[in-house]
């Protein structure tokens, strides 16, 4: 009963978008180590190579027929025993993800631009994530996506673990077990649904599609669900599983920082709207006020623990799991607005936070900390550096006219609809963002100057009460290379919250497809009645015009 | 009526001797002698050529192996002794691949340290004698014969750097806890005998086929007793645990080639055995075996994750990972399918070659003898030695079960047949100890690429040796070959999982 069908040739496009940065890596392993600028310049070459290649995507997937849901699917046969396919493709959920994770990956270079110790080992180590993380937005192969999901703990630990902050062996270790504890339930599901099917169709099979119309019963379902759930919520993270998540970060170096928060991160939302909702309807709605719940209280504990927070870097992580929280929400919300609005905060989520965590990079560059209490003052110091920060702050916290504002809006409006006492929890976040947000701006770039410091000179003594120490401190402001960090973010940032049309307008079949299983205010189950599952993966298959019934409309 | 025949002066009738199917052990085992007359004859013999002759001695062994794979003679020779299927065929694939790597890396191990002596690689053909054997064997008796071959082999090699204590020691450990195993290796055969009337598997498998309604309680009696003990008698063996005590010492004192070697042939062949001999003879009775195989997987995966964990010796952390490996192994056979035996298969051909690249990596490492092998001196490993740490990186990851690593799709195979068979139990506690596993291997990456204080031993590893590319490059390159194209072996396993008698 396989849904895949011959389909019409095409550039493998994803394919290429995919393994183009690993193809990268194994280039650079040929360069010898000492050539440290040869192998940062190859780097951004091919993140760059890359992100151009996902333009042509982009222009491929505009191409397509309108009708289509799901665009540019690579198929083969991977393994013929076991039945793994090679099956990658594209819908509005996952194609800006994709656009994100190759934007964002060039900016990782440059905000690497500073690292010398080992640095072959370490861009390398960023062509190879960049390959799972794409990997894992277009990977609809179950095992396939595993395979991705798995494989991008290796870069990322190493990334953390050999160029992070004092505890990074810590950090590492507990982000890795955290995962892969989390992972190892997705596992399990993953290979029950895969005998599962056998037992059912005769012929075993990781394929996405197949597997969602697949009859399960519905205790089955629901403990499915919860294995990806889990998986999923310790990516994002979750509350009770995210306790790696400060840990991480902070020891993370920047740009390892931006990739966990902008992008790894990400995977757990998307993997949720992808697999949760799209495999799992019935099992979604039994879970959703759960979910909503766990939403709340990250939403809510992550701002009021980040306001707590001393260390610049710790507190914008904070930040980061109140506004994933926002993004869960919208996803169990189960409304096309919610829908929308959490793919496109995914994403804005990605540009502002992670430019976030790059300015908190340029501080400590410059001062030697991310300790807010020996920060103070610096916005006459470091002038364009702190109106950017303020700029990229007003950003995240949802201010009208800047990217957050469109998707915090189209959440709210879809958990509105849903139930009024969700979407006042949920404004609570924006309250709480801009007080944590603004008040750690005004503890760092205004008030007193609380420690001098020439660039890259941290001095270990508190001088910071010597009354002349400010003015002695000589900081250089943004240089030309962190222009090139920041200037594509902050056009980001300004287009998606004046014009977002464009992505919005793409985003919305999908979503309309994930959300068209969950009918009314209060979704009930009502075209999933029995063990009737055929919810999303026929929509899909029908939708790209295979020789099958298709019960969608 | 034989008595009558010989007075008569008949000739003596006897099966037809068709010696084709153990080319390969005649092979081996006439490398081995005129390696021992060599030494004996000509002691100045240069050592290297001793190496050259052994290492052809395998080639041809391999050759050999290759040209039964398309055997069309009977299936089960020399009076049904031996079976010529291509299940056997595989496992002397692997394991003689094993012993192909494990030859050049003990010649520069024994020339590095000053331990070389003339026994050496006849001592090693032996083993692998007696390891291609058992995989072949079709018979109880012939199973005990090669099991004994190899073990005696193995405890001499273990012991074999005689001014080391901890060699001694953990041959003498090996040796006293083996001759146990054997003991109740035989009393199940015994018991086999004693339930089926024969000692040929097939043979039993069909008496108890066949018993299974009209047999007397005490045949039921005998064959539950056999079960026991041969899975007892298998599991010292393949180092499961209860009956894994033996396998830390002797894998931390035998010199590390041995280990390397050991680690990865003994438990091909060990299982290649355990899992005919309980699909072929012992397969009428499998609802009765499969869940006592189940709960000693379930124990091992447990016990050799967790007690892995306190192990600050490498070796050791790498025996107690191989108690964990067997379990995750005898999950294949727990699962009582096709599916399962094929898995197996997989994950031994996989592990072999992780485990063999992971210990010729500790054999650089821990320098002239066997110091340094400590979790502590590893570190940096991977900064100075980008090659030696990143392979053995890529092993850990392996046995961590990561993808795009043969340890992961072993894991995948293994996990899919449990729940084919039911036991979604299994498959629960192996994700979570793979995550225990995953600690402790990933202890040693981390330390290998920290960049600072690097360890003395690291300072010192010399990896200018060619046995050295050779010995972790072959390993690694099958390590991702078999991750990423998976179907290179399971188009192979096709043929060979399924078992001929």
């Amino acid at each position: 009963m396989s849904a895949i069908g011959p389909y019409p040739g095409h550039f493998p496009w994803l394919t290429v978008v995919t393994f183009a940065p690993l193809a990268g890596a194994v280039i650079m392993l040929f360069v010898p180590r000492s050539r440290v600028p040869l192998l940062k310049w190859l780097a951004l070459a091919v993140t760059l190579v890359t992100f151009g290649l996902s333009i042509g995507m982009l222009a491929a997937y505009n191409a397509e027929r309108s009708g289509q849901v799901l665009h540019l699917v690579d198929h083969a046969t991977w393994s013929s025993t076991l039945h793994l396919q090679y099956f990658l493709g594209v819908d509005g959920i996952s194609l800006f993800l994709v656009l994100l994770t190759t934007f964002l990956l060039p900016i990782a270079v440059l905000a690497s631009w500073r690292i010398e110790a080992g640095a072959k080992a370490y861009l390398a180590s960023f062509l190879v994530l960049e390959t799972t993380v794409v990997g894992c937005f277009v990977a609809l192969d179950l095992l396939l996506f595993f395979v991705f999901f798995e494989a991008l703990l290796v870069p990322t630990y190493l990334i953390i673990a050999g160029w992070g902050g004092d505890r990074r062996a810590y950090a590492a270790i507990k982000f890795f077990i955290f995962t892969m504890g989390g992972s190892a339930f997705l596992l399990a599901a993953i290979i029950f649904l895969y005998v599962k099917s056998g037992s059912v169709t005769g012929t075993p099979t990781f394929n996405w599609l197949d597997l969602s119309n697949l009859p399960l019963s519905v205790s089955t379902a629901r403990w499915l669900f919860l294995g990806f759930f889990v998986a999923f919520a310790v990516k994002v993270p979750l509350v009770p599983l995210s306790t790696w998540q400060p840990d991480a970060y902070e020891q993370a170096p920047t740009a390892g920082t931006l990739v966990l928060a902008a992008l790894l991160a990400k995977i757990g939302a998307y993997g949720m709207i992808r697999f949760c909702l799209s495999m799992f309807p019935q099992a979604t709605v039994w879970f959703r006020t759960t979910a909503l719940v766990l939403a709340v209280i990250a939403i809510i504990y992550g701002a009021i623990v980040a306001f707590a927070q001393t260390d610049m870097k710790r507190l914008i992580a904070y930040s980061s799991l109140s506004h994933m929280g926002f993004i869960v929400l919208g996803i169990f919300a189960l409304s096309v607005q919610s829908e929308s609005g959490s793919v496109l905060y995914m994403v804005n989520h990605g540009l502002s936070t992670g430019a976030l965590f790059l300015l908190t990079g340029m501080l400590w560059d410059r001062i030697g900390t991310n300790d807010l209490r020996r920060m103070g003052g610096l916005a006459a110091r470091v002038p364009v550096l702190a109106g950017v920060f303020l700029f990229m702050a007003l950003a995240s916290m949802g201010l009208p006219g800047l990217n957050n504002f469109v998707s915090e809006f189209l959440v709210l409006l879809g958990t509105f609809v849903v139930g009024s006492p969700w979407a006042v929890a949920a404004v609570t976040a924006l309250v709480l963002s801009a007080i944590y947000l603004l008040t750690a701006y005004r503890r760092a770039f205004h008030g007193v100057p609380a420690i001098a410091g020439g660039a890259g000179a941290p001095s270990a003594e508190g001088n910071g009460h010597g009354g002349a120490a400010p003015a002695a401190g000589a900081l250089r402001d943004l240089r030309g290379i962190e222009y090139a960090v920041l200037v594509p973010l902050i056009a980001a940032v300004l287009f998606l919250g004046v014009y977002p049309k464009p992505v919005l307008s793409k985003i919305e079949p999908a979503t309309n497809v994930v959300a068209g299983c969950f009918s009314g205010a209060m979704p009930t189950p009502s075209r999933l009645a029995g063990t009737e599952v055929a919810c999303i993966g026929g929509y899909y298959s029908g939708a790209i015009a295979l020789p099958r019934s298709s019960g969608s409309p | 009526m034989t008595g009558a025949l010989l007075a008569a002066g008949a000739p003596i009738p006897h099966p037809p001797l068709t010696f084709e199917p153990v080319a390969p052990e005649l092979i081996l085992v006439g490398v081995a002698l005129a390696l021992m007359l060599l030494d004996a004859l000509s002691p100045r013999t240069p050592k290297r050529t001793h190496a050259w002759i052994a290492f052809a001695g395998v080639v041809a062994a391999i050759v050999e192996s290759a040209l039964l794979w398309n055997w069309h003679g009977q299936k089960v020779v020399l009076g049904g002794m031996v079976a010529a299927d291509r299940y056997a065929v595989f496992l002397r694939f692997v394991i003689l691949g094993i012993a192909l790597l494990a030859v050049p890396l003990a010649q520069h191990y024994l020339e590095r340290t000053g331990e070389w002596r003339g026994e050496f690689f006849p001592l090693l053909l032996f083993a692998v004698t007696g390891m291609t054997l058992i995989v072949a064997a079709a018979d109880l008796i012939l199973v005990f014969l090669a099991l004994e071959i190899l073990s005696l082999s193995l405890y001499l090699l273990t012991g074999f750097s005689l001014r080391r204590l901890r060699s001694v020691e953990g041959a003498m450990k090996y040796f006293l806890l083996g001759a146990f195993s054997s003991a109740f290796f035989l009393y199940g055969v015994a018991m086999a005998y004693g339930a089926a009337g024969t000692t040929n598997l097939a043979g039993i498998g069909h008496a108890l086929t066949g018993g299974g309604s009209a047999a007397a309680g005490g045949t039921t009696t005998f064959a539950f007793l056999a079960i026991g003990l041969l899975a007892a008698g298998f599991g010292f063996k393949v180092a499961l645990v209860p009956f894994h005590m033996w396998a830390p010492d002797a894998y931390q004192g035998a010199p590390t080639p041995v280990t390397a070697f050991m680690s990865a042939a003994t438990k091909v062949a060990a299982f290649g055995a355990f899992i005919r001999v309980f699909t072929v003879a012992l397969g009428p009775l499998g609802s009765d075996w499969r869940p006592l195989l189940a709960v000693l997987a379930g124990v091992s995966i447990v016990a050799g994750s967790v007690l892995a964990i306190a192990q600050t010796n490498v070796k050791r952390m790498l025996a107690y990972s191989s108690v964990a490996h067997a379990g995750f192994i005898l999950i294949g056979l727990a699962a009582g399918n096709a599916a399962g035996r094929q898995a197996a298969l997989f994950y031994l051909a996989s592990y072999g070659a992780m485990i063999l690249g992971a210990f010729a990596v500790v054999m650089f490492v821990s320098g002239r003898g066997e110091r340094a092998q400590d979790l502590a001196d590893y570190r940096g490993l991977a900064i100075r030695h980008p090659m030696l740490g990143g392979a053995l990186a890529l092993f850990l990851l392996s046995l961590a079960g990561i993808p795009l690593t043969a340890g992961f799709i072993s894991k995948l195979a293994v996990f899919s047949a449990a729940f084919q068979a039911g036991e979604g139990w299994l498959v629960i506690l192996g994700v979570v100890a793979s995550v225990v596993g995953a600690f402790f291997y990933l202890r040693l990456v981390i330390l290998m690429y920290m960049q600072e204080r690097e360890s003395e031993a690291v300072a010192a590893a010399r990896t200018r040796a060619p046995v050295a590319a050779v010995a972790v490059a072959v390993p690694a390159l099958a390590t991702v070959l078999f991750g990423v194209f998976p179907q290179l072996l399971f188009g192979m396993l096709q043929s060979a999982a399924s078992i001929r008698f």
